[in-house]
């Protein structure tokens, strides 16, 4: 369910770094947590991202949530299929359903996030 | 009382208020006199206001018919008593009508989009541009002169703690359109939104198309004001305009000492999200009936918080209602039946007068007053129970000589007439002609 590859935050996003570049999402656990997803807000490409600061949202049918950009970087291509179908949030959050991809600028900013162990303790404890 | 409160006279209770707001010498009443005799001296004293003259006076509010089934429906327990429902779907008549007043606003608008009212057109002007600033992710914002004075004050109120950064552009002395080419010159990357208003507060039909091309150009979306709904029922906004805010007194609101009002806000469907207050939607309940309910809610402060779109959260239901059962009344043929009423009435006026600017004008116009001041002509006329336009000096210095005047479908041509009679008289007499002296 939770990849290895992946490395995950403590807001829930998780991170697939390739090289240079990272592809980014939200996990199992907070799509479970939102419900029936309705509407995903994301960043414009070309957009700056910052370590910590809200990229977009994601809204479902009773809350709203912020996605905050785990790495810094510059979004490269973001994920055009959710405009019309945010529901595969809920059905594939770690597969069809990522966010966005981004150029990496401070690469070492990866190795300040959990890992699939320590994410799935942390979720664990959380509960 | 006085005792218990600590003061030595009724007077010191109204201390803390300012000179300029009080009378400063005791009412001139009788002395002892009782309760029914005081009222019938304020009966008196009411009769002699101007309640019912004929009225000239536009300017953002209009005396226009009011239908008499507008009060009947408003008036019914349902409407009248209810706020806006905290457990909204259970209210299915408000939520209804309010469903109907979005979809009418549509209509006339031109919009795929219109929230369920604000509280009046000035209050709409700067969440039209708050939302622009959403939309585009910049900040500042250009508002063209011939927006209303008042609505461009309450911008500035607003936007003084948005951190929203709010400059004009002028408008063209001859024909008093927008200057598109100040437009040009102080339009920058940075600028969310250019606001306009049509027609304008000097009634002039504008260049709202020219402005929107503009504004794209530069990445910012184009605002469009009205403060003169009937207009609507001959003018369609431009499809170069991205939101419309206005003013619903014209149908079937009263004038009212100027409230309560509704606004409107409508958009295109690609800034939905970004739209402030209300919205009601259709959709179908659990046995399969048509059903409507608050939609798009998590742009609302009681899911979203301090991400809301706006701090407003509640409409003006009650007078919303008022303009959508005017709507009805009047339908389709009927608002551009009195739209051409409005504007032939408007022309005949000017016709008698001297216009200010030749732009093309609605059922307003600013008029040159030759011979005396504005204001002496407006005394003139109230003398023969007649209420005159606007003096512009206040808000436009450098029309010191002019007046905006107004004609509806209320205004009848002895009515008109005699306006007429008056801005000539007031011709120094080599100018003036004698027929118009002796009309």
């Amino acid at each position: 369910m939770y990849p290895e590859n992946f490395r995950y935050t403590k807001e829930h996003e998780w991170v697939l770094p390739e090289g240079e570049t990272a592809t980014i999402g939200i996990t199992d656990h907070a799509q479970q947590e939102l419900g029936d997803i309705v509407y995903v807000d994301l960043p414009q490409v070309g957009a700056p991202l910052e370590k910590g600061k809200s990229l977009g949202s994601v809204e479902s049918v009773k809350a709203v949530s912020d996605v905050y950009a785990p790495v810094s970087g510059e979004v490269t291509e973001i994920n055009t299929t959710l405009a019309d179908k945010p529901e595969s949030l809920n059905q594939d959050p770690h597969g069809a359903a990522w966010l966005i991809k981004v150029k990496l600028t401070n690469p070492a900013e990866l190795d300040g996030l959990m890992s699939t162990a320590d994410y799935l303790a942390y979720v664990g404890a959380e509960k | 009382m006085l005792d218990a409160s600590g003061l030595s006279s009724a007077e010191e209770l109204f201390a803390h208020l300012p000179d300029a707001v009080r009378l400063n010498r005791p009412l001139a009443l009788d002395p002892g006199i009782s309760e029914y005799e005081i009222v019938d001296v304020f009966r008196r004293r009411a009769a002699q206001n101007a309640n019912g003259y004929p009225s000239f006076l536009g300017a953002g509010v209009y005396n226009h018919y009011r239908p008499v089934l507008v009060d009947t429906v408003v008036s019914r327990g349902e409407f009248l008593t209810s706020y806006t429902p905290y457990q909204a779907e259970i209210s299915q008549g408000t939520l209804t009508t309010i469903f109907e007043f979005q979809t009418m606003i549509c209509q006339l608008t031109g919009m795929d989009v219109a929230n369920a009212s604000m509280y009046d057109g000035s209050t709409a002007v700067p969440e039209a541009a708050m939302m622009a600033v959403r939309a585009t992710g910049k900040g500042r914002v250009l508002v063209a002169r011939t927006v209303h004075p008042e609505y461009r004050e309450v911008l500035r109120t607003y936007a003084r703690y948005q951190g929203m950064p709010v400059d004009e552009f002028g408008y063209l002395a001859d024909t008093g359109s927008l200057d598109l080419e100040d437009l040009e010159r102080k339009i920058d990357p940075l600028t969310a939104a250019v606001i306009v208003q049509s027609p304008n507060f000097f009634g002039i039909v504008d260049q709202v198309q020219a402005a929107a091309e503009i504004a794209h150009r530069h990445g910012a979306l184009l605002v469009m004001v009205f403060t003169e709904a009937v207009s609507l029922g001959l003018l369609q906004p431009p499809s170069g305009a991205d939101i419309i805010a206005g003013e619903l007194q014209s149908f079937a609101i009263s004038p009212c000492y100027g409230g309560p009002f509704a606004g409107i806000l409508a958009t295109k469907e690609k800034f939905m999200r970004q739209v402030p207050g209300r919205l009601v939607g259709q959709t179908t309940d659990s046995r399969g009936n048509r059903a409507f309910c608050l939609t798009l809610s998590t742009r609302e402060q009681h899911i979203r918080r301090e991400k809301a779109t706006s701090n407003i959260c509640t409409n003006q239901a009650l007078i919303a209602l008022m303009a959508a059962v005017f709507m009805t009344v009047y339908g389709k043929q009927g608002l551009r039946d009195l739209a051409v009423q409005n504007l032939a009435k408007a022309h005949y006026l000017a016709g008698k007068a001297q216009p200010r600017f030749s732009g093309p004008f609605f059922n307003e116009f600013v008029a040159r007053i030759e011979g005396q001041s504005p204001d002496a002509l407006n005394k003139a006329l109230l003398k023969k129970k007649i209420i005159g336009g606007l003096p512009l000096a206040a808000h436009y210095p450098e029309l010191p000589d002019c007046m905006l005047l107004c004609a509806t479908e209320m205004s009848t041509r002895p009515d008109m007439d005699s306006v007429a009679a008056a801005l000539a008289a007031a011709k120094p007499v080599d100018a003036a002609k004698p027929e118009e002296v002796q009309a």
